[in-house]
Order: C-alpha cells, then sequence, then structure tokens
C-alpha cells in the first residue's frame, strides 16, 4: 500500500518524459483548483480542462433559442444557476434579459418545476435541460412525473451530452493527452466499462477519480505510472462500478436517444448527445438543429481550451477583456469552467 | 382578511401615522422617539462612528432570523469592527404595497428585541411605500462612540499577527440560499450582533489590531480586502476553517465554496500573537463564539497576497469573489 506521503513525493520528484493529463469533468477541474494540486506536482505533470462542464460546452444557438423563448410572452425560463450569464452569439445572456422584464427562475432540481407548472397553468415553463449523463436522468423524471401527472405547461430545452464520444472525439483530432482523469459522477451512471475500447484503441490509460484531494492524487499517480496503457483503472470504487446504474440508464433510454449534437467550440459530434425520442417531441422546446455556434468574441480560445491545445492563461483575452464579470466565452462563467477557475485561483501551471 | 399595506399607508396622513404609532414606535418605544420630532437630539462623545446599510433580503423571514434582526446586527457589527460602542440606530422602512402588516409586526418586533440584546435604541425612522408585490426592504444608520485611544483598523495587521475567527462560515448564506431554492435543510442564519464578544476582547486588553465581519463575499474576500489593506501576506490553513458537515454538504452539492459565503454574525480579528490563545478563549466563552478557531497568520511575504495551505499540502492563492455565487448545475 502506498501513503500519501509517496504518492505526493513521487508526484512532485517525477522528471521522466512530460505527462498531459486530461480531466474532463468540471467538478475535477474546480476540486482540482481548491486542493492546490498543480503545486504538489512535478513541472512535467500538466493538468488540462477538458470539455466536462456543462455550460461551457453549450453551443451559442442554444442560447440564442434560449433568450428567444425568454422572450416570448408567457414563458417562464427555468435554469440552473450557471446558465445564467452564458453569453450566446452576442454578449447577452439570460441574466441581462431578465432585467428587461423576461422571466427567468432558478431552482436547483429539474423536479422543482412541477409546483411551478401546476400553480401558473396559464404560462409555459421551459427548463434549459443541460448537463451529462449524471443530469440526465434527472430530465427523465421529470417528463415521468409530467406524463403521470399530466402536466401540459412544461417543455425541456435540451443540450444533452455524453462523455465516451466526445472523449473519443478529442483522441482522434490530435488533443495531445497522454493519460484521463476520468468523470467520477457520470461513470457512477454509466460504470466505467464504456471508456475501455478508448483506451484501447489509443493506448491512453483513464483513472476514473473522486473529488477529495487525496482521491485525486491517487487516481493521478495511478495514471502517470500506466502512460502508454489501454487501461481504465476505478479508483473510486465506493460509489462507481464497471456497468453503472442499469435503473437510470433505462429511465434515459425510455425518453431519449443517441444523436449529433453541437458542442461549443468543437463542432457536431456524433453521437455525443442526447434528445427526447419523437413519441415525446410534445416535451421538446425546439432543441433539434441548434448546431450553430458563434463566438461572441472572434478572439475568443475557448475551443483550444476546451480541447487541451491552450492553457487559459495562454488566451489573449485571459484576465484582461474576459473576466468573470465579463465573460467573452463560456469558461469564464460557470464555477467550474477552466477559465473561471484559473483565473479566480491564479493558476499558472 | 390578511392586513396588508397600500399607498394610503404612505401618503403621510392618518394612514402613515397609525402605521408608525401602531408598528414601529411601539416597538421601538424609547424617550428619544416618542418625542416624534424631526431629528433626535442624543447624547455623543468625542469620537463618533457612523455606518449605513440598506437590507433587501429574499425571503424576508428566513430560518435562524429575519430582516429586522438582520438590519440591526449588520450595523451594530458594522461599528464594532472599528472599535466604536453602538448607542443609536434610525430605521428607514420602505414598503411595498401588498406588504402583509402582520409579517411587518413580526420583522420590527424582532428588530427591537435584537436592537435591546444589542443594546442600543432605535431614535429615528422613516416609512415610505411604493408599488411593488409586497417586499420590505429596511435601511439602517447607526451611530457609536469611539475611546480616545481606541485603534482597530482594516490596515493595522501586523507581521507575526494571528487570524481568528469566531465561528463558522458560511452559515448565513446557506439558509438564505436554501430557502431561496426550496432545498430541505435545517441550517440557521447566524445574524447575531457581536458586542457582548467584542466588549470581552477589548476589556481584557487583547491587542486587537484589525476586526471585520465576514459578510457578502465571505471569509476569503474579507481576508483578501485585510492583506491589501495592511500590505502584507496572509497565510490560511484550510483545515483550520471551521465550517458545519451541513454547510459543506450543502456546499458539495451546489458547488460552492464555504469560505466565499456570507455571515451576519461572525467575525475575523487579527491580533498580537501573544494574546492569541487569550483571544481564542475569550471568543469560545462569548455569546455567539462557540466554534471560534485560529485559522492563519500575518507574514511579511508579498503584500496584498492571501494564500490557503489546503489539507493535502497544496497551496491555493485566493482572490475576493468573482460574479454573483451562483450555485453550479451538475
Amino acid at each position: 500500500m502506498v501513503t500519501l506521503e509517496e504518492i505526493k513525493e513521487y508526484l512532485k520528484s517525477y522528471d521522466g518524459p512530460e505527462i498531459n493529463i486530461m480531466e474532463v469533468c468540471g467538478s475535477h477541474t474546480a476540486a482540482i483548483a481548491k486542493n492546490g494540486i498543480p503545486g504538489i506536482l512535478s513541472p512535467w505533470i500538466h493538468l488540462l480542462s477538458g470539455p466536462g462542464c456543462p455550460v461551457c460546452v453549450t453551443p451559442s444557438s442554444y442560447v440564442d433559442k434560449l433568450l428567444e423563448l425568454a422572450m416570448e410572452p408567457g414563458n417562464v425560463i427555468v435554469t440552473f444557476g450557471d446558465l445564467l450569464r452564458v453569453p450566446g452569439s452576442t454578449p447577452v445572456n439570460l441574466s441581462q434579459i431578465k432585467g428587461k422584464g423576461a422571466r427567468v427562475e432558478m431552482v436547483y432540481s429539474p423536479l422543482d418545476m412541477v409546483p411551478l407548472a401546476k400553480n401558473e397553468p396559464d404560462k409555459t415553463f421551459i427548463f434549459a435541460a443541460v448537463g451529462f449523463e449524471t443530469t440526465t436522468p434527472a430530465y427523465a423524471l421529470l417528463i415521468d412525473t409530467l406524463i403521470r401527472d399530466q402536466i401540459q405547461n412544461v417543455k425541456l430545452l435540451t443540450a444533452l451530452k455524453t462523455m465516451p464520444e466526445v472523449i473519443d472525439h478529442l483522441c482522434a483530432n490530435g488533443a495531445p493527452i497522454d493519460a484521463f482523469l476520468a468523470p467520477g459522477h457520470v461513470s457512477v451512471i454509466t460504470g466505467y466499462e464504456c471508456f475501455e475500447p478508448i483506451a484501447r484503441q489509443y493506448r491512453i490509460p483513464f483513472g476514473v477519480a473522486g473529488f477529495k484531494g487525496q482521491e485525486l492524487l491517487a487516481a493521478i499517480y495511478g495514471i502517470v505510472k500506466l502512460v502508454g496503457q489501454g487501461r481504465v483503472v476505478n479508483f473510486y470504487p465506493s460509489v462507481v462500478s464497471r456497468q453503472g446504474n442499469a435503473a437510470a440508464q433505462k429511465l434515459i433510454d425510455q425518453y431519449f436517444e443517441r444523436a449529433d449534437v453541437a458542442w461549443r467550440g468543437l463542432g457536431v459530434v456524433k453521437g455525443s448527445g442526447k434528445l427526447l425520442k419523437d413519441e415525446y417531441s410534445r416535451f421538446d422546446a425546439g432543441s433539434r438543429g441548434l448546431v450553430e455556434d458563434h463566438k461572441a468574441n472572434r478572439a475568443c480560445c475557448c475551443d483550444k481550451v476546451l480541447m487541451g491545445k491552450m492553457k487559459p492563461t495562454e488566451c489573449p483575452l485571459f484576465g484582461k477583456v474576459c473576466t468573470p464579470m465579463t465573460p467573452q466565452g463560456a469558461c469564464m462563467v460557470s464555477t467550474e469552467g477552466s477559465c473561471f477557475t484559473w483565473l479566480t485561483n491564479h493558476r499558472t501551471q | 382578511m390578511e392586513k396588508v399595506i397600500s399607498m394610503v399607508h404612505g401618503s403621510g396622513g392618518q394612514a402613515t401615522g397609525e402605521l408608525i404609532h401602531e408598528v414601529f414606535a411601539a416597538e421601538f418605544d424609547n424617550e428619544t422617539l416618542d418625542l416624534m420630532e424631526d431629528s433626535a437630539v442624543v447624547k455623543g462623545g468625542s469620537r463618533i462612528a457612523i455606518t449605513t446599510d440598506s437590507f433587501v433580503v429574499t425571503p424576508v423571514e428566513f430560518k435562524g432570523g429575519d430582516i429586522g434582526r438582520l438590519c440591526v446586527c449588520g450595523t451594530v457589527n458594522d461599528l464594532l469592527m472599528r472599535g466604536a460602542e453602538p448607542k443609536y440606530l434610525t430605521c428607514g422602512a420602505i414598503l411595498e404595497e401588498g406588504a402583509s402588516v402582520d409579517q411587518l409586526k413580526r420583522v420590527i418586533h424582532s428588530m427591537a428585541e435584537t436592537a435591546r440584546e444589542a443594546g442600543v435604541q432605535i431614535v429615528a425612522g422613516d416609512t415610505k411605500v411604493i408599488e411593488g408585490s409586497g417586499g420590505i426592504y429596511i435601511n439602517t444608520t447607526g451611530v457609536g462612540t469611539v475611546p480616545k485611544d481606541r485603534d482597530i483598523s482594516s490596515g493595522n495587521a501586523e507581521a507575526g499577527d494571528v487570524i481568528l475567527v469566531s465561528g463558522t462560515m458560511g452559515d448565513h448564506h446557506a439558509a438564505i440560499l436554501s430557502e431561496r431554492m426550496n432545498i430541505e435543510t435545517d441550517i440557521q442564519s447566524d445574524n447575531a450582533p457581536l458586542g457582548e464578544m467584542v466588549g470581552n476582547l477589548l476589556a481584557a486588553g487583547i491587542r486587537v489590531h484589525t476586526l471585520r465581519d465576514v459578510t457578502r463575499g465571505g471569509l476569503a474576500t474579507v481576508l483578501k480586502e485585510l492583506a491589501e489593506a495592511a500590505g502584507k501576506q496572509f497565510v490560511l490553513e484550510e483545515e483550520a476553517v471551521p465550517v458545519t458537515p451541513k454547510v459543506r454538504d450543502f456546499c458539495g452539492m451546489l458547488g460552492l465554496d464555504p469560505i466565499y459565503m456570507g455571515n451576519e454574525g461572525k467575525l475575523a480579528a487579527i491580533v498580537d500573537r501573544e494574546d492569541a490563545e487569550n483571544a481564542l478563549e475569550i471568543i469560545r466563552h462569548s455569546r455567539y463564539g462557540k466554534d471560534a478557531a485560529v485559522i492563519g497568520r500575518v507574514e511579511d511575504g508579498e503584500p496584498g497576497r492571501l494564500v490557503m495551505k489546503t489539507g493535502i499540502g497544496g497551496e491555493r492563492v485566493l482572490g475576493v469573489l468573482q460574479g454573483e455565487g451562483l450555485p453550479r448545475i451538475c
């Protein structure tokens, strides 16, 4: 058994070939900064933040559509907090149009929609349903409830993404990555099996990691030792299994189908998302075909940052034009966005 | 039928007078206010501390407190942080049409009770009614006296000083957010007047260099500002910062960070190193201070730098809160 001290000593004194490790989960990005992990690692080990913050990867056409729906009389937009300040194809965001009379409500769980919708049957409540495999079951549960309670005035504008396909896309398109920290929460639902074909094909190790400092360090240590080997190792066995949560997967499959969807900065990635099935299209507020993606600021480098091809600090807008108060790209908005966490934690490596 | 505020309560006529007497004067009841003059004339001192604060919290009543208690605590604590002895408050109420009179009575009663606890008199007031949907907003201005030689200020921290906090971080913020977002939890707001605690520290002769109440922006924001004001480097120990398990879980769920969340009854104190142990004991034995802790120290280092040593031995450089502290989404 290796101790934490031994792990730290190894990672600090590592002087082998340079290693790029990508974490593809926004919560990992935030946890890495909060725990001060970059400073514990050797200068030869680099941590890159991937497309794992759902707000960061939402294309501009989605935000534009949301803004358009918000301005229609009788509509109420319901969202999680982060999405309020993401710009669309122009710098305008939900928070600003809220100030101009659009009604935007913030909730914690999609199911909080139900009492809202029941109280005001003359309004149409539109949930900004963004997220990964972790959040999708909650939307499926919402649809389940809407059908059961015969609630007619709720729709979803979806931007639902799946991890394995986008990771495959990064590997196939030359992202300079030697190892992945696989997303802990997503893996709870999907299981880690889904990463095995990618690991084998590209000979890249995956470490499924938890969110505590020790858990992250253990996973980093594990995958550093496995560089060059196409293996998936589960460092988060307390909650993650190989097959994942079958009940949640079934619930997702009941209402949603696999689809080609657009990612901010990456374009359309084959099979990398979920859309409501045709038979449930009455719950869809217009999610299909939202593939356009324009930068609010042409110099924004979110795309390169999300691919691991650039550090946030290398973007010419970082910390100057683009700050959490004046975000030019989505990565500076969310508390889990890579640019936001690099800036607010004064991260340089 | 429930009595509600209407525009006539803001007319300046009979209805206004009735509202003021029935709701405000009845609760605040003191000789100065009872004169109902255009301004209050009070006894003073040679050094006067003045502060003002407007309270617009939603909901008006929340777990562990309400806007009435909050508007006394916030203002009284601001006076205390300069070493002032709080004496008088004003109460400027802005009521929206439709506000419940019963609710208004409850918060004004709470305001009066908290003022008594804090040892201040509410000696002047004003009430306005505006169009709206039942909101209640209160501005309080506070006046205190500062003893002649007392010098407690944000720039006074010296290298070697010790940084303490008087209790757990993030409670008020978490309580308010849980109400707004309908999240079931029994986290209580910590809104409290800190007069007894500050009084005990000063009476014991603790060399207090700086005091700051840890309100909006949270501990990190407040300490970053103090580090800049003093031109010193502050070093914190992550594991020493007290946070209740409930608030920690709540933050974990929403992606919030307790050191960026507001309190309304907690202070950070920077004291001479030799007095640190005594100061900690005194705060722990004062009302609202049982969870106090030493959390860091002041160094010469890089001026204005705030750094936290993390539990696993990393370093995290902290800045002021960016944005609104919105919960993240998954």
